[in-house]
């Protein structure tokens, strides 16, 4: 087990606590700068999308896993990061102010989406969220002079100047700049007062009020930096895919999107990683796996379907923490061999609240 | 007493509060001195709770005026009254349960906070700054309770009695002026309840900060209290040095009921 003295305030303040975290994230790091050369074509893209989505699961993490409220419309703003992204690099804007440009155009969209966030809570923000994905997955439908409508609109390469990122490689590294950026900016944000402020909002709006906390700003911004990284993760999807339609923004990609974040760990930074390899690997391994079924089951239609709602019942019933929940459970297993015990992750009956105020 | 002492720090003028029906608080007017241990006493359903939460501003007085160093609590919003300088705890403990006992401490110092969205964002060296600043006011708080050993410990699995301290440091990180304790030492034991006595007394004493506090434990109220004031069924009962009130007739009667006389039981006009 390992014990951190801490011998200055800047150490608690550190991203990195200690020197197995500078190893492992170097390693891990060094490990994506070569996957080019290391992995074939094919399992590249892969972990481009497994890039793109952690983008994308980063923000609906900051809204549903860190502020406590949960958006069931969250394919809406990587819709609208797609769109933007994709008219404004077929009018020739160079990639760098397209990507700001899509983030802006999603922020924006999110707090107009936060606004009944302010008033409705739990699953009736749910409900909200879900509308206004049905509407703006109409409007894609509908505004057919800028989004070529159900017909789709072609995408084409990023560039600035006269360089186009054409190929997978040059892309990739796009993708890795953007995640390791996204990541570093969620990651300053939770270690300051801005981040403190969503955990107390999740945690207890009512005694959030009273330490000062303007919950109608801060649910707001939350809203705000949650859609301007599913726009940036959108934009890199329009490049990535190519072809847009409205199809690909509908109701069961917001499912997925909440999913992966649900899957990977509510609350934790890695889980918004972790759930994007699940949702990018599942579909290979059960591709895979229909190989060795029989007809019936691996030709049926709607097997992925059913796996992924029977992968999430088992999550939530079985593991609420995610796939980084199990991870720590393991970890905590080894480093105290041998005197693990069942319980003790086991999550405390809270005491009675004080729900006559709310 | 000098003149420091003696002058108003939070005055309440006729407030009163209705929910349907209910006449929750009824025409309460009280003057909480700067630097004194002011109590609320009552039995249950007094009216002690919404008091508090008018004060927070949890709930709008129905009429009535509460004022706070010269300034109107009733025109503030909610979130606005911790940066004045008011800070609470909560009967039945509100902490943010899954964030460890340092992390609550600073979302305590939320009002003292210097540095905007765009810094925290790139976590530039005036938030780097402001982080090492918070935590060494935060280490004084938890020097002064006695937290060390819980620092990095979750909420969620604390037991009761040292939630309750946490909540109280909570209060104390944000450096108020007036601090409103609702029910410091429900839950505690003789021993932490001892404690609270002996850090209520330090807090005003040290730190000189005003304390307003609700409390049933009476040896904690006649321990630490300068002034107490008695209500029942949401009215004014009695208002005094503990002594005093503890003998007023009212008191002792809406606590223990009367022998000789059962007309206050019965309701006006039946």
């Amino acid at each position: 087990m390992r014990f951190i003295f801490k011998t200055s305030y800047e150490q608690d303040v550190k991203l990195a606590k200690h020197g197995g975290h500078v190893l492992w994230y170097g390693l891990l790091m060094v490990g994506l700068l070569l996957s080019p050369w290391l992995l074939p074509e094919y399992w590249l893209a892969q972990l481009t999308f497994v890039l793109i989505y952690s983008v994308v699961g980063l923000g609906l993490m900051l809204l549903a896993g860190y502020t406590g409220l949960f958006s069931i419309g969250h394919a809406a703003f990587l819709g609208v990061g797609a769109y933007s992204e994709a008219v404004l690099t077929n009018l020739g804007v160079p990639f760098p102010i397209s990507l700001a440009v899509a983030a802006g155009a999603s922020a924006l969209v999110g707090v107009v989406v936060g606004l009944p966030a302010l008033r409705v809570k739990g699953m009736y923000l749910g409900i909200s969220t879900m509308a206004f994905g049905f509407i703006v997955a109409e409007v894609f439908a509908r505004w057919e002079s800028l989004t070529g409508g159900n017909a789709g609109m072609h995408v084409k390469a990023p560039g600035i100047g006269g360089w186009k990122l054409e190929s997978g490689t040059e892309f990739y590294f796009l993708c890795l700049a953007v995640t390791v950026v996204s990541t570093l900016v969620i990651l300053n944000l939770l270690r300051s007062p801005t981040g403190r402020a969503f955990v107390a909002i999740r945690d207890s709006e009512i005694s959030a009020q009273s330490m000062g906390i303007h919950l109608a700003r801060y649910k707001t911004m939350s809203f705000a930096i949650s859609a301007a990284l599913a726009g940036l993760g959108g934009a890199l999807y329009a490049h990535m895919i190519k072809f847009l339609s409205p199809d690909q923004f509908d109701i069961v990609q917001s499912i997925d999107l909440l999913l992966m974040v649900v899957i990977g760990g509510l609350g934790s930074v890695h889980g918004a990683f972790l759930g994007a390899i699940f949702l990018i690997t599942m579909p290979q391994f059960i591709t895979l796996a229909k190989d060795f079924l029989p007809d019936v089951i691996g030709q049926a239609p709607g097997l992925k379907a059913a796996i992924y709602g029977a992968v999430l019942i088992a999550f939530v019933l079985f593991e609420p923490l995610g796939l980084y929940g199990r991870w720590l459970k393991m970890r905590t297993f080894f480093e105290i061999f041998p005197f693990y015990r069942k319980g003790m992750f086991k999550r405390q009956k809270s005491f009675q609240k004080s729900d006559r105020l709310r | 007493m000098n003149a420091v002492t003696s002058d108003v720090l939070l005055s309440a003028r006729e407030i009163s509060v209705r929910f349907g029906g209910v006449l929750a608080v009824n025409k309460v007017s009280f003057d909480v001195r700067r630097g004194e241990v002011f109590t609320l006493i009552g039995p249950n359903g007094a009216g002690k709770t919404t008091v508090f939460n008018l004060i927070s501003r949890i709930y709008t007085p129905t009429s009535g005026e509460i004022t706070y160093e010269g300034i109107s609590l009733t025109q503030r919003p909610a979130h606005e009254v911790a940066s004045l300088g008011i800070a609470r705890t909560f009967q039945n403990i509100e902490l943010f349960e899954h964030a460890s006992v340092l992390q609550n401490l600073l979302i305590g110092r939320h009002t003292h906070r210097r540095t905007g969205f765009w810094q925290d964002m790139f976590f530039t060296g005036a938030a780097r700054k402001a982080a090492v600043d918070d935590r060494e006011r935060v280490e004084r708080v938890i020097e002064f309770l006695d937290l060390q050993h819980h620092r990095d410990t979750m909420i969620a699995g604390l037991p009761y009695g040292v939630r309750k301290v946490v909540e109280l440091a909570r209060a104390l990180c944000a450096e108020p002026k007036l601090l409103l304790l609702d029910e410091p030492s429900s839950g505690l034991n003789v021993e932490e309840t001892e404690d609270m006595v002996f850090w209520i007394d330090d807090i005003r004493r040290e730190f000189g900060i005003t304390v307003l506090m609700v409390e049933h434990d009476m040896s904690l109220v006649s321990k630490v209290s300068d002034r107490v004031l008695a209500m029942n069924q949401g009215e004014v009962l009695a208002l005094g040095e503990p002594a005093e009130v503890q003998a007023h007739p009212g008191v002792v009667e809406a606590y223990l009921g009367s022998t000789q006389d059962l007309s206050s039981l019965r309701r006006p006009g039946s």
